[in-house]
């Protein structure tokens, strides 16, 4: 975006692209065309090398051929350094795309009788220009002319002379000068090549180099006016323009898990945001390492492409150490979907680093980056840098679109929370891991410190890592703190007792409840057997006083009969009967 | 080789053959154009050569805006420049040749003093 917006205001000066990474988009576009650049720095900054891939770069790629004119260096020379970097230099001149020259001069040999100029040296550069029909020209380094010529005030006529003639030649030049004590060059250049202005320095901060570039001017041109770090490796220069991005990272909806069951469930069951932003901080051997390549497996399982920076251990350690809780990285490793990137963060600045991390990036193409940790990068530098490193970093893997996942190591001193290099505001998702002391044991703890945009769970889980992976379990919270480890265990025997009582104690009452109602129905039964031998006693008694009083009408009657001694019907004449 | 000379008088005009006799004196002047600069070193030369090298010398010119490509071999960068192919080792004289003393001691033919 930045990029068209300085395109659109460079409308006036046509720019000639360079080709190096990140180069054309601090200049916006790249060198002034038709315009000689100077380039200075101190020595081994990398001035040759700029000029040789500008020229590379524009016949390969512009289809603009190029002479490189070397006060230093011989033809076989330059060839070989830079084939290192992969240019094949023999080849382009071979197809008339360069055309080298060495111009060699010496102090000795020469005798100074009188008037002269340069002439010789123009009239070379320009023969080489036409029989390739150069569109650029590399001066390295003009400086030596000093040194071989005696007479400086024709020198400096002459080099005026020169970077005019090249102005009217319309090429685009690059003229590399070594840097002076008080002046950006030895000899001043910069008074005669005023249009473009670019300076290298190659810095060492506490043993570490870093190398930087500077744009000092560009006439009628927007640059960029930081200091750039850049890097040279196996595929030449490349500069980091990180400076310029700005928060307008596109974002993601989708949920991508942890690779741990029971962390998804803490992060609303579905784990991080893609494209966020985790952050994994806790003491000496809590375990940081181990979510971090729980993540990494999971997202190889899922086909995605994961980067996985160590700066502590080497990729084979880790995986053996890995492969101790059941997580096995080499067959992703073999399948090209997982890269490892082991360097200590000593090897070089943190320039370097962001750079290192770039390219990396740039050409793994990452879904997922895991650095671990990042706080070892402290060591060496200031904390404010670190943090604006790693502020990079995330940037720039937001703006990818790319997971990541950082470990930090918080020293046992500071708070839990105060994770060393300062980045919580950068961070989307913070888990952290803490060691709970407690009964003479040691555990762990892990909870989510935050998660921007999710309800995640407020727990304290602990922490287990098995032989098949890490595993979350709910810790004890009571009166005593949390309870872990062994302690832990006895509270769920605790409470399993309790329950097994409670349980015993249903039981019984059950029994004793059921042996109640026996009595009962057993109390009844025998009720009910009395009042029925009741009832049929009574009945044998009804039965008898019934009788009775028959036979009492009856000897009534019978008395009756016998007193009137006619009656034929009383009951004892009838029972005599 | 440094051919030994003592003189005593520095304006000495004829001088001794160079030791190496047979030798002969291969002088390469290096021009672009007929500017005023090489018609003055090609005077001054021919006039040097004529007064010190006397029937040893054969003086090659060469036009650099003719032949461009000829100025590579002997790394020319100034204009004029009289290059000394023979006797070895190859010396370069840069300028007009307007200093004889200088130019001497270019050639060899003189010691600096």
């Amino acid at each position: 975006m930045k990029k068209t917006e300085l395109k659109t205001l460079n409308k006036n000066l046509i720019k000639s692209p360079t080709g190096i990474q990140g180069f054309d988009e601090i200049t916006g576009g790249g060198l002034p065309k038709g315009r000689p650049t100077l380039v200075c720095g101190g020595a081994g900054c990398g001035k040759t090398l700029f000029g040789m891939e500008f020229l590379v770069r524009g016949a390969i790629q512009f289809n603009e051929p190029g002479v490189f004119m070397s006060f230093e260096e011989t033809n076989e020379e330059l060839t070989k350094n830079v084939a290192s970097l992969g240019f094949d230099l023999e080849d382009l001149i071979k197809h008339k795309k360069i055309a080298l020259d060495h111009v060699y001069i010496e102090r000795s040999e020469i005798e100074e009788t009188g008037e002269y100029d340069l002439e010789g040296l123009f009239i070379r550069l320009n023969y080489a220009i036409d029989s390739i029909g150069a569109k650029r020209v590399v001066l390295d380094t003009i400086e030596s002319l000093f040194a071989g010529l005696p007479n400086q005030l024709i020198l400096r006529a002459e080099l005026r002379r020169l970077f005019r003639w090249l102005k009217d030649k319309g090429v685009t030049s690059i003229i590399t000068g070594e840097r002076g004590e008080e002046t950006l060059t030895r000899q001043g250049l910069e008074e005669y090549v005023s249009d473009c202005v670019i300076m290298l320095d190659h810095r060492v901060t506490e043993q570490t180099s870093t190398r930087r570039l500077r744009v000092v001017k560009y006439r009628g041109s927007m640059h960029g006016t930081n200091e750039y770090p850049f890097l040279i490796d196996e595929n030449g220069f490349s500069v980091l323009p990180v400076t310029s991005l700005g928060l307008e990272h596109i974002v993601s909806n989708e949920r991508i898990s942890s690779g741990i069951t029971e962390l998804d469930k803490m992060l609303e069951g579905k784990g991080y945001f893609r494209g966020s932003t985790v952050l994994v901080s806790g003491t000496a051997g809590v375990g940081k390492t181990s979510v971090a390549a729980h993540f990494a497996e999971a997202a190889c399982k899922r086909g995605e492409r994961v980067l996985f920076f160590c700066f502590e251990e080497s990729p084979n350690q880790l995986m053996r150490n890995l492969r101790s809780i059941g997580i096995k990285l080499e067959p992703w490793m073999r399948k090209g979907l997982l890269q490892f990137q082991a360097t200590r963060p000593t090897l070089y600045g943190l320039e370097m680093h962001l750079a290192v991390t770039h390219k990396a990036v740039n050409a793994f193409k990452p879904d997922i980056v895991i650095l671990d940790p990042i706080n070892t990068f402290v060591i060496g530098d200031k904390e404010n840098e670190v943090k604006t490193m790693l502020m990079r970093i995330v940037d720039f893997l937001k703006a990818k679109q790319i997971t990541a996942l950082f470990t930090s190591l918080t020293s046992g001193e500071s708070a839990l929370e105060n994770s060393d290099v300062g980045i919580s505001s950068l961070i989307d998702t913070w888990l952290l891991l803490r060691d709970i002391e407690l009964n003479g044991e040691r555990n762990r703890g892990m909870y989510v410190l935050k998660s921007r945009g999710m309800a995640n769970s407020n727990q304290i889980r602990e922490f287990i890592l098995t032989d098949h992976g890490v595993e979350l379990r709910d810790v004890y919270v009571g009166a005593s703190g949390v309870l872990t480890g062994s302690a832990r265990v006895a509270q769920e025997a605790l409470e399993n007792a309790e329950v097994l009582t409670r349980k015993q104690d249903i039981e019984r009452k059950k029994r004793e409840l059921e042996r109640k109602r026996k009595v009962l129905e057993a109390q009844i039964a025998s009720l009910y057997a009395d009042f029925e031998s009741e009832e049929s006693e009574a009945i044998k008694m009804i039965g008898t006083e019934q009788n009775m009083t028959k036979r009492l009408e009856q000897d009534k009657i019978e008395m009756a009969a016998s007193r009137k001694s006619a009656i034929e019907n009383s009951p004892t004449s009838k029972l005599k009967k | 080789m440094k051919p030994k000379k003592e003189n005593s008088d520095k304006r000495i005009k004829k001088r001794e053959p160079v030791k190496t006799s047979n030798d002969k004196w291969v002088l390469r002047l290096y021009v672009a154009g007929q500017s005023p600069k090489a018609l003055t070193a090609f005077a001054n030369l021919k006039k040097i050569c004529e007064e010190q090298l006397e029937g040893k010398y054969s003086i090659e010119v060469i036009d650099l805006l003719i032949n461009p490509q000829l100025g590579n071999e002997d790394q020319i960068l100034a204009l004029p420049t009289l290059v000394r192919k023979l006797p070895v080792p190859v010396r370069k004289i840069i300028g007009d040749l307007s200093d004889t003393e200088r130019v001497l001691v270019g050639l060899d033919l003189l010691p600096v003093s």
